[in-house]
């Protein structure tokens, strides 16, 4: 199971910041350039990313590079210059159909060819407009590359002509489709940043409230923020103990060839079990639980 | 070829002018903090690069402010781009 709790932005014309980034210990890595680039430095950035995937040793984080869209004269140069590299995925900007992933697909195969590393890059979309939330499961499902999907907020309001709120009523529908499309799919949701850093309350209450939507992480800005999106995804000890004591006894029941079985008196049931697992999952991959403290 | 630059003079970056050359050869004038350690290497990175892309004449002038080698390797290609036109990916 490869966590995705936190998704590091680093503009990508900066390479103090992008040699430094995974000191911090995101999940990913996403190195811009698309918006943090202007236009007159898109060719230095894109040579940077390059040179930095290709020597910086990220270890385990996954590098994702945010491209300029293919209609741009950007984007498949971008597209080029990252598989080349060896980039882990692609993340598409302002995606608003299964086509463009289709394209960026192409676009990647055609170096992946010439290297032979057919099939070596994943996709995953930002969905940033109307028309991408209308479109979700058709871009969540456009590729076997694709790896998630994830909201971008200011697009997104400013297409749907309002702002965000701290309570983010206007973003309800797009995280529900996102979270629904990405489940429907078999791939990770992750959710648009939190920008303003002097208000880490409201950041810790966005982050509780998408979880309980079912995201699989948050894209990040600041380093500061890691800490608070780690301490709300870990799975709590008692959960832990209580996902332990069910694959216990589905375990015993399995041995014992029964069929229905209850735990503390309540009847245990498929969906129980795999939350149960995905517990477990997620705390050993948060580093809380270890493998072989699992039976 | 013409007179381009790329990189800035934020920390961990290197300023890299190139221009046309008066005589045959890289003429790299270097301006770092870590000059009496590193200068001989970040020398050796740019003229490498240089030569890799096929440039062997050209005077180069470099601010460094603590890159690493990918980033030297980055700039210097970025200005040489700039400087003859030609990109390093397909069109």
């Amino acid at each position: 199971m490869r966590l995705r709790r936190t998704m590091m932005f680093v503009p990508g014309n900066n390479p103090g910041m992008m040699q430094d980034a995974f000191i911090y210990g995101p999940d990913s890595i996403m190195l811009d350039l698309e918006d943090s680039v202007t236009m007159a430095e898109k060719d230095a950035a894109r040579l940077l990313v390059y040179n930095a995937l290709k020597t910086v040793d990220y270890g385990d984080t996954e590098m994702v590079v945010r491209i300029n869209p293919l209609n741009t004269p950007y984007g498949k140069k971008d597209v080029e210059a990252v598989v080349r590299a060896g980039v882990d995925v692609i993340r598409m900007p302002k995606t608003e159909t299964a086509e463009e992933v289709v394209e960026v697909e192409r676009e990647i195969e055609k170096v992946e060819r010439e290297l032979g590393c057919l099939g070596r890059t994943k996709i995953m979309a930002a969905i940033e407009s109307a028309l991408g939330i209308v479109n979700a499961y058709a871009i969540a499902t456009a590729s076997k590359r694709m790896m998630g999907i994830a909201l971008g907020a200011e697009d997104y309001c400013a297409n749907l002509k309002t702002q965000r709120t701290p309570d983010g009523d206007e973003l309800r529908l797009a995280r529900e489709t996102i979270v629904v499309a990405a489940r429907a799919a078999g791939i990770d949701a992750l959710d648009t940043v939190y920008s303003n850093l002097n208000d880490m309350e409201t950041f810790r209450r966005e982050v509780e409230y998408i979880k309980t939507l079912g995201f699989d992480g948050k894209s990040i800005i600041n380093p500061r923020q890691i800490e608070i999106v780690n301490e709300v995804f870990a799975p709590k000890e008692k959960d832990i103990e209580k996902a332990r004591t069910i694959l216990a006894a589905i375990k015993e029941a399995e041995r014992k060839g029964s069929g229905v079985i209850s735990v503390n008196g309540k009847m245990v049931d498929k969906p129980v079990v795999i939350r149960a697992q995905r517990t477990i999952d997620l705390a050993i991959a948060s580093g809380i639980l270890k493998k072989e403290e699992v039976l | 070829m013409k007179e381009a630059s790329a990189g800035t003079l934020e920390s961990g970056d290197i300023l890299v002018r190139i221009a046309p050359a008066e005589k045959p050869g890289l003429d790299v004038h270097l301006e770092s903090s870590v000059a009496y350690q590193f200068g001989e290497q970040i020398k050796q990175v740019i003229t490498e690069t240089l030569n890799g892309l096929g440039i062997n004449d050209a005077v180069v002038d470099a601010t460094d402010k603590g890159a690493l080698d990918c980033t030297i390797r980055a700039r210097v290609t970025a200005a040489a781009v700039r400087a003859t036109g030609k990109d390093v990916w397909a069109d």
